[in-house]
């Protein structure tokens, strides 16, 4: 967890975020919410009921009985006393039975749509977004902020407003008997609130404090599983032991120092509740034995304040206080939840990438005179269907995938360009290669012709049209990906292959796994084409994933071609397997081609070198070898790129 | 597995014993308080003319009362959250030694990410558990036990309704938590699936746009969060009948106790009717109250009972290599014979990753391997350092079984670069000093010089101190790769195990690294595996490995003329070129 980011959540936002949250909820659930904050105020009603019932018991039934009256004197009163209160209880207990329920089902359901607001939201962001934070810190809104969440609406809120209503009820009642001592017991809740705010402070500080610890050890622990083989070679094992205790011991004393104030606020509310309730008796003691006239809301009174009044505010008072500790033991439960909420939000408002574009892709055939229609099936022909507004026609334009870049500079942060005046001209069919060292700017340029990311300054041209006025989906759709970081999904090998175009047959996906050069390896697996792969395709090589990730864009069958990497992670015999494949996969489109070995780009229409995010050389692999520059020297190994 | 964990809380037994002891006096005072405000009312109520001395003795005697639960509240918290703390401290730092104590075999059976969460979360999991039992778990019982005492009491003729209410309300909360807990635990592992497939999403995110399939995706995480959603529903709508359950036992407690409370009185005439019905209420509270605080300890120690589990397996996890008992400390030469070797990584596996190697190398001498992936030849190179044991036959180093030595003395002597190799984040310094606490600068550089670092370092601003990131991703691959080589060079080993290490590195600065290795430490035997035949071109022998069987042994030359799998790598790599295979770029 980051630690901005709680701050945030922690200052004046708390209020705005809680208010958002719950609008948010009302907007799914107005009707069930409604009901259950009637049911709540009758239930939290009825739970109070019970001393204003006991306090009839006694001044109907037990009063008159030992005055004399006698059991058969009281029976009635008390026989109607009981049925009206078990009345009372009965519509509580439905109202709780109702209330409980619902909030089962707004809890669920508001999970569920928050879940997928956010996912959905997520979907819609531009890759940006996921380079500026790290995967963690994603999941972590989708894990610990979503349970905090989850805790707050199913348990903190309602019991915080039963609490605030029998507060309210109560306050209404000690009025109604006395300001007086109402005003004493106030003094005593403005000091629970002034110790709550202090120690909740203090708590929820300290917990801050202990997430962070957590994240150190987290990746500390991380660190060093991760290099458990090498500290077992190096005998580092006592070094690492050592460190290791260190973390741990600050986490240690972090996570006590937390729990401890965590610990302590309970017992310091309950035992003031207590305090309060001897103040009380003094103060109403003194009130009777001065006979202080009783002010009240009904008005000031002649006589003063009688026992029974005394008696029923000390139970009162108990129950406030009660009430207030409810209250205050929520508290690192709404910190945790609005500084989560702050988190989601965050993410439900990042802007989504923008989308200009009008012009679409369509598949297309020719019709007798030649011209471009529009098709409702594959024809294996696509065109680029440009709406004109002005003139209000519809153009139709065969892709080619003819690709163009002009003096393109771009920058992943404003102000710091990282490629300058990159000028590339990919004619129809043609290969073209990138080489240099890791940050020349190699996969940097392949971004920008799929609109990951949008150039600064320059121009990028597609069979003619800016890529700007071409829709991102259309666009993307036109170009078949294959990156270095394979990313399977968990599923059968099958349903992988199919991600390329989700209505390809079984026998179009087997078909392009044999171009892929993959169907061997996966008919030996024992599940064949329904090997569920989890976990990242866990149970595959490297190379067996770069095939099957081959594959998937084989049965794209897009008309453009870009391959970051794609073979890297297979070794050199294998390669030559899937060479064949990738040069039938290649034939006929235009191919941008990332490769770490030269000899695979060796054979491309054309090589650019990047070195720092500018192009130094750029030309056949015949014509570099003969310019005997940068190329020349990689070639042969007489220089590292670094 | 109690007795495993319960073994972690060591030095904070004290903490663990003192918090409920201080809880059972705070709950005795709880439980006392109340009656001490009836006798209070009492004795306020008893007299004609208020007595303000009465109120205030008995309110000084509450105060006190009220101090010391304080006090006591204070004190169980206080050691509650240092034993639960400081038991979360030692599982996480048993685990931690546990783990450097593991053999390559334990390493590979636990993934890191596992080792991260049981290590993190679980152990989160079991420190919130602990703390839990040790407070509430004393609580409760002792709060339910005096509370009823209490009750009968002070009247037994009302109070035998609690042996009726607490029944009911104990066999509802239980028949609730058993059908909840089987529900939730197949939720669970629904609700990780969803968020692992939302993690999928996340690091596929750029194939997803790729192939646009945002639409997909979407719809795919509607349907899971939709399932996660239906399946969670039904198990809370189990436990949100906890709520009404207890409410209802609640409130008949009450009732009972009003009107059996008032009739008994009214029959009797008994003036303190009513303070007996009002302290019958408070205890009526306590006691349901504390049942259901029991019923959520078992909630806590159902959520943290598979996360104990996935702890105790570390904990129990025996090391699969030993120390022999009386260790050899010298390792004579760089001597290294296999005697009908015989490998599998799974005892019970049927794949032999090795079968029947015999070798015999000298001191000194470069041998190279070279063969395809799956071929073993890390296997074979790992038995060395005794990274793993041999399932049958022998492996000697100087002339010894590598079982006798001391494991340090022996990894200190046979210097493994291992493939996937780790730097780890600090100084280029402090990651070189692995090799060898003491070394000094000179050392250092002399190392590096061999390894051809000494240059690209001095080229940062920084030089030696440059700080390396976690997981090294701000050196290039190449760099990493000769930066481990000067590591493994300070340990001054007998031999030098290369596993793959120069595969980024150029070919020229590969050739430099060879022949420094050879003018300057002829002595040491050093492996080489590679997938470059230019690498282990000029070894003196060259093991061709395949499908863990050493198929050829031979130079260059000899294996280039009978050999047709080292023809075909040889032929494969240099039919584009006369350099070998050119250069890797990074």
């Amino acid at each position: 967890m980051n630690k901005t980011n709680i701050r945030k959540g922690e200052r004046p936002g708390v209020m705005h975020i809680l208010g958002r949250l719950l609008k948010y909820m009302f907007k799914y659930y107005k009707i069930q919410l409604a009901v259950v904050i009637v049911c709540i105020m009758l239930n939290s009603v009825a739970a109070i009921s019970s001393s204003i019932f006991l306090q009839r018991i006694i001044a109907d039934v037990i009063e008159p009985a030992v005055g004399g009256l006698g059991w058969d004197g009281v029976k009635n009163s008390l026989y109607k006393i009981i049925a009206v209160m078990a009345g009372v209880y009965a519509v509580g207990l439905i109202c709780s039975f109702v209330y409980t329920r619902l909030m089962a089902v707004v809890t669920q359901g508001f999970l569920y749509h928050l879940r997928r607001d956010m996912f959905e939201r997520m979907q819609s962001l531009p890759i940006k977004y996921f380079d500026t934070h790290t995967h963690g810190d994603i999941m972590s809104c989708y894990t610990n902020d979503v349970d905090a969440i989850r805790q707050l609406i199913s348990q903190s809120l309602p019991q915080a407003f039963a609490a605030a209503v029998a507060m309210i009820v109560l306050l209404v009642t000690m009025l109604s008997f006395s300001i007086w001592l109402t005003i004493v017991v106030m003094l005593g809740v403005l000091v629970m609130l002034l110790i709550t705010k202090k120690i909740g402070g203090n708590s929820a500080k300290f917990f801050i404090r202990q997430q962070r610890s957590v994240g150190k050890t987290e990746g500390f622990v991380e660190e060093m599983m991760n290099g458990q083989k090498v500290i077992k070679v190096f005998c580092h094992e006592e070094q690492s032991k050592a460190d290791f205790d260190a973390i741990n011991d600050n986490l240690f004393k972090d996570s006590e120092s937390a729990n401890r104030f965590g610990n302590i606020l309970m017992p310091i509310l309950g035992n003031i509740g207590y305090v309060l309730y001897v103040i009380v008796a003094i103060v109403g003691g003194l009130l009777v034995l001065y006979n202080v006239p009783n002010l009240s809301l009904t008005g000031l009174a002649a006589a003063g304040i009688g026992m029974d009044i005394i008696i029923s505010f000390l139970n009162m008072s108990r129950q406030f206080c009660f009430n207030i500790s409810q209250v205050s033991s929520q508290i690192n439960a709404v910190v945790m939840a609005t500084a989560g909420a702050g988190r989601i939000f965050a993410l439900l408002d990042e802007k989504e990438e923008v989308d200009d574009g009008y012009v679409t892709l369509v598949n297309a055939k020719e019709d007798e005179d030649g011209n471009l229609v529009e098709s409702e099936e594959r024809t294996g022909i696509w065109a680029w269907k440009h709406p004109h507004k002005a003139e209000g026609t519809i153009t139709y334009e065969r892709l080619s995938g003819d690709i163009e870049l002009n003096e393109v500079d771009f920058g992943y942060v404003e102000n710091k360009i990282v490629l300058h005046d990159v000028t590339i001209h990919a004619h129809p069919g043609q290969k073209v290669a990138f080489v240099g060292a890791t940050g020349a700017g190699k996969t940097t340029i392949t971004n920008l012709i799929n609109r990951f990311y949008d150039i600064a300054d320059g121009k990028i041209r597609y069979d003619g049209i800016n890529i700007n006025k071409i829709k991102k989906g259309d666009l993307r759709r036109s170009l078949g990906i294959v990156l270095q970081d394979t990313n399977l999904f968990t599923g059968t090998i099958m349903e992988n292959i199919r991600y390329g175009r989700l209505d390809a047959t079984d026998e179009e996906c087997i078909a392009a796994a044999k171009l892929a050069n993959a169907h061997d390896f996966i008919t030996r697996l024992p599940g064949g084409y329904s090997t569920m792969l989890t976990g990242d395709g866990a149970n595959l090589s490297q190379g067996q994933k770069q095939l099957l990730s081959i594959a998937r864009a084989a049965v794209a069958d897009a008309p453009v071609m870009i391959l970051d990497e794609a073979t890297s992670s297979i070794d050199t015999r294998t390669e030559a397997l899937v060479q064949q494949g990738m040069d039938a996969l290649m034939d006929g489109r235009t191919v941008f081609v990332i490769a770490h070995r030269l000899s695979t780009v060796q054979n491309s229409n054309v090589i650019i070198v990047l070195d720092h995010g500018r192009i130094i050389e750029k030309g056949s692999h015949d014509e570099l070898i003969k310019q005997k520059g940068q190329y020349y020297q990689l070639y042969t190994g007489a220089f590292e790129l670094e | 597995m109690i007795k495993k964990l319960i073994r972690s809380v060591r030095e904070f037994k004290k903490a663990s014993i003192l918090a409920p002891l201080f809880v059972t006096f705070e709950v005795a005072l709880e439980c006392i308080i109340p009656w001490y405000m009836v006798v209070m009312l009492e004795s306020i109520q008893g007299t004609e003319t208020i007595s303000i001395e009465n109120i205030v003795t008995h309110g000084i005697i509450l105060l006190l009362l009220a101090g010391f639960s304080l006090l006591f509240g204070i004190l169980s918290g206080v050691f509650a959250a240092t034993a639960a703390a400081g038991f979360a401290r030692n599982l996480r730092k048993d685990m931690y030694y546990r783990v450097q104590g593991f053999a390559f075999s334990n390493i590979d059976k636990f993934s890191a990410p596992s080792l991260v969460t049981r290590m993190t979360t679980d152990v989160a999991n079991v420190q919130m558990s602990y703390m839990m039992i040790i407070r509430v778990a004393v609580r409760a019982p002792i709060m339910l036990i005096f509370s009823l005492i209490m009750a009968f009491t002070i009247n037994a003729k009302v109070a035998w309704i609690f042996l009726v209410t607490v029944p009911v309300l104990a066999i509802a909360l239980l028949c609730i938590f058993k059908f909840v807990d089987p529900i939730f635990n197949k939720v669970f592992k629904k609700y990780d699936a969803m968020n692992e497939s939302v993690q999928e999403n996340i690091k596929g995110i750029r194939v997803v746009k790729s192939y646009v399939r945002d639409k997909y995706e979407n719809e795919k995480f509607a349907a899971t969060a939709h399932n996660v959603r239906k399946d969670f529903l039904k198990g809370e709508k189990l436990i949100a009948l906890a709520g009404p359950v207890m409410q209802f036992s609640m409130w008949f407690s009450i009732l009972m106790i009003c009107f059996l409370g008032a009739k008994i009185g009214a029959q009797a005439g008994n003036e303190n009717t009513a303070n007996e019905i009002s302290s019958l209420i408070v205890y009526a509270t306590q006691i349901l109250s504390s049942l259901m605080m029991l019923s959520m300890i078992m909630v806590m120690i159902s959520i943290s009972k598979s996360s104990a589990k996935r702890i105790v397996e570390v904990l129990e996890e025996e090391s699969d290599l030993h120390n022999p008992e009386n260790p050899v400390y010298e390792v004579e030469n760089g001597d290294v014979t296999f005697e009908d070797v015989d490998f599998k990584y799974d005892v019970k596996a049927e794949r032999r990753a090795l079968k029947g190697v015999n070798l015999n190398i000298k001191t000194g001498e470069t041998v190279g391997i070279i063969g395809g992936t799956g071929s073993s030849k890390t296997s074979l190179v790992n038995l060395i350092p005794r990274l793993y044991d041999a399932t049958s036959g022998h492996v000697y180093v100087g002339g010894r079984n590598v079982k006798e030595y001391d494991l340090e003395t022996l990894r200190n002597q046979v210097a493994v670069v291992l493939q996937k190799n780790v730097l780890f984040s600090g100084t280029i310094k402090e990651n070189l000093r692995w090799g060898n606490p003491d070394a000094t600068d000179e050392e250092l550089e002399k190392a590096c010089r061999l390894a051809q670092a000494h240059e690209f370092i001095m080229g940062f601003p920084d030089k030696y101190d440059t700080y390396i990131e976690q997981g090294g991703t701000n050196v290039s691959g190449g760099q990493k790769q000769r930066l481990c080589i000067a590591r493994a060079l300070l340990k001054k080993p007998k031999i030098l195990i290369l596993d793959d290490s120069t595969s980024a590195v150029d070919t020229k600065t590969d050739a430099l690294i060879r022949q420094a290795f050879k003018e300057e430490i002829p002595d040491t035997t050093k492996f080489i595996i590679a997938q470059r035949v230019a690498s282990v071109q000029e070894a003196d022998k060259i093991l061709v490995m395949d499908g863990g069987k050493v198929a050829d042994m031979g130079t260059h030359e000899e294996l280039l003329a009978r050999n047709p799998i080292y023809q075909e790598v040889y032929y494969s790599q240099n039919k584009t070129n006369t350099n070998g295979e050119g250069a890797d770029v990074e």
